[in-house]
């Protein structure tokens, strides 16, 4: 939000003054991210990570759009041109592996943002809409990276294809055609490699375009801050830069160590030997996974084995196929609803005892879904699963409206100005006493 | 009348809204959207299968070299189908089960061509989430219950190829075949 300290844009040089009167792009990019945009001087570095989203998407775009010069979308040479990549084409390794990590990576940073938003409560009004946006962008970037893992035809990539447009199928009466739809045909085959590269393509710019939006969304209210506590006055602000350019520049250079790290020594590591198989149709792998960052809501997809029945007269009323479908596509359609869903006043999770307790067992819970997802579907697994997908369902739709109404929260503090106060105070008490002992 | 009709006409005109003004808007947007649905058609009948593939949409299979015990892997439209030779006993494990216990019920009787009981011919494709089971090939696991196993979710079936544990809904799809002749059937 344009707050009314914030600083005004004012071209000093005739060439910029002449494009402010033309085109005020520079008024706009001054605005969003420059000094015109005032932000709460207390954000920590989980705020960096909608910065560092950003940056993984631009890595993205740029080693994706170079990768689509070398590789062919047909189904008789695409493993081999992914191959030709590896091999032939100069730094093409690097480039393909950039890619393939930088999907990981950008997941990763993502997650990260996510639960930064479910903890502060970035989802609360007045902020909605951002978080709303932010769910549409996960939803596109999860249909992204699906099919951009297709593309190398390996066989992960063509049983990943084969399994995911089979959930569809579990839809009654028109499931199997709409299957045979998406594919353009009774099986993976060049028709669906093809419509997945054009899509691959063109879905991450409709990405960039909604974190347009997501940003306009975000820069009405403005940021939201650790304490949740709104802006009061000129004292809890800071231009965004240079404070937090500074900022989110320190946070991006750890980003690339990591991502440098994983490129170069560790390449394969968050991917399946079985992809570097050529596509077979007639055989399947042993253990078909797909990617880490979908494990959660893959477990939840295995987690019901069981039709859903009218008791004593074996009737079904929904398989269990479809059941497990309908509760993944839940798990991630649900968090539309939960700005409405906690009804408590206080944002942040920090003063809300109850709360940060609920959240740290989500957060196990969802690293255990994690964990039996990427496990073959065998007991303990599958049980496990069924726990944990259990109360995955019961944190959003009984824990968090119940915790709300009776949940004491601790004193808020004033104004943000008021929270950095006390604490920079408390630690100087320490050193205070340090001193004197 | 006609002196009443002039004195409230204009009056009458914004009351209803129907003007011709209105009509041409209606009639131009509804054309259009007629238009509009038109053109979606094409862009969304596109994605089906295409005439060469659909035009692979039939499958010789040549049953003589399979011997009882056997099952081999042939290929109907890009996809497994599983010809298996059945033999005595696991014809008899199969009418042994009642299908009332069964998930989606079914005889063998029903899943084969009259008279030729030994010859179960199904797609080599799981009815969950779409994997090549195994037990078609040869020292390949054959599951609990002696016919295909599933290793991607862990769905067995039996010696008929019905589901008979894990999550797959329905059995293993028989689909539409001839006999040719004593040895060969076409199937599609």
């Amino acid at each position: 939000m344009s707050f009314p300290w914030a600083e005004h844009y004012t071209p000093k040089h005739p060439l910029m003054k002449w494009m402010d009167e033309k085109l005020p792009l520079p008024r706009f990019v001054y605005n969003a991210v420059g000094g015109g945009y005032e932000v709460p001087r207390n954000l920590n570095y989980f705020w960096n990570f909608g910065v560092l989203a950003g940056l993984a998407l631009t890595v993205q775009l740029v080693t994706g759009i170079i990768l689509a010069m070398h590789y062919a979308a047909n189904g008789a040479v695409a493993f081999d041109s992914v191959e030709h990549i590896m091999r032939d084409v100069n730094s093409g390794w690097l480039l393909r592996y950039a890619h393939a990590n930088g999907a990981s990576f950008f997941f990763i940073v993502v997650y990260i943002h996510i639960f930064r938003g479910l903890f502060f409560g970035s989802y609360k009004a007045p902020r909605e809409m951002v978080w709303l946006l932010g769910i549409v962008i996960f939803l596109l970037m999860m249909a992204t990276a699906f099919m951009g893992y297709v593309l190398p035809w390996g066989q992960m990539s063509f049983w990943g294809a084969q399994v995911i447009t089979g959930l569809f199928a579990a839809i009654p009466v028109v499931g199997e055609p709409i299957q045979t739809w998406l594919l353009g045909g009774f099986a993976p085959g060049n028709a669906a490699l093809n419509r997945f590269f054009s899509l691959h393509y063109l879905l991450p710019f409709v990405i960039a375009g909604v974190i347009i939006l997501h940003i306009w969304a975000l820069h009405i209210p403005g940021s939201s801050n650790p304490t949740g506590v709104e802006v009061k006055g000129p004292q809890d602000t800071v231009p965004f830069h240079p404070y937090y350019t500074a900022k989110d520049g320190f946070g991006v250079g750890v980003f690339f160590l990591i991502f440098a790290l994983a490129v170069f020594f560790a390449p394969n590591a968050m991917g399946h030997p079985d992809n570097y198989i050529p596509a077979n149709p007639m055989s399947t792998p042993a253990h078909i996974v797909p990617e880490w960052y979908f494990w959660p809501f893959y477990a939840i997809l295995r987690a019901f084995t069981m039709d859903l029945t009218i008791p004593f007269t074996g009737i079904v009323l929904v398989p269990a196929k479809l059941l497990g479908v309908l509760a993944m596509f839940a798990s991630i359609l649900l968090l539309f609803f939960l700005p409405w869903i906690d009804t408590s006043p206080v944002r942040s999770g920090t003063y809300r005892p109850l709360f940060k307790k609920f959240f740290i067992l989500l957060i196990v819970d969802v690293l255990i879904l994690g964990y039996c997802g990427g496990a073959p579907a065998e007991e303990p697994w599958v049980m496990i699963s069924q726990l944990a997908a259990a109360y995955y369902f019961a944190h959003f739709l009984i824990i968090l409206p119940i915790i709300a109404s009776f949940e004491r929260p601790d004193p808020l503090p004033g104004s943000i100005t008021e929270a950095v106060l006390a604490k920079s105070k408390h630690k100087t008490g320490e050193t205070v006493a340090i001193a004197a002992e | 009348m006609a002196t009443e009709v002039q004195g409230t006409e204009a009056v009458a005109h914004e009351d209803e809204g129907v003007r011709r003004r209105d009509f041409i808007n209606i009639a131009a947007v509804s054309f259009a959207g007629v238009g509009g649905l038109a053109v979606l058609y094409p862009l969304i009948t596109q994605m089906n299968p295409s005439a060469d593939v659909l035009a692979q949409a039939t499958t010789e299979v040549d049953l003589s070299a399979i011997t009882e015990g056997q099952s081999i892997k042939a290929v109907f439209r890009s996809q497994p189908l599983f010809v298996r030779h059945l033999t005595a006993k696991e014809i008899a494990e199969a009418d042994a089960v009642d299908p009332a216990t069964l998930r989606d019920p079914q005889t063998l009787e029903q899943r084969v061509v009259d008279g030729k009981k030994q010859w179960l011919i199904t797609m080599g494709v799981c009815t969950h989430l779409g994997c090549v089971p195994l037990g078609a090939g040869e020292g390949e696991n054959k599951g609990e219950f002696g016919g295909y196993f599933c290793p991607c979710h862990g769905s067995h079936y039996d010696t008929a190829a019905r589901i008979r544990k894990g999550p797959a809904p329905k059995n293993l799809v028989v689909p539409e075949y001839t006999f040719t002749s004593d040895t060969a059937i076409l199937v599609g």
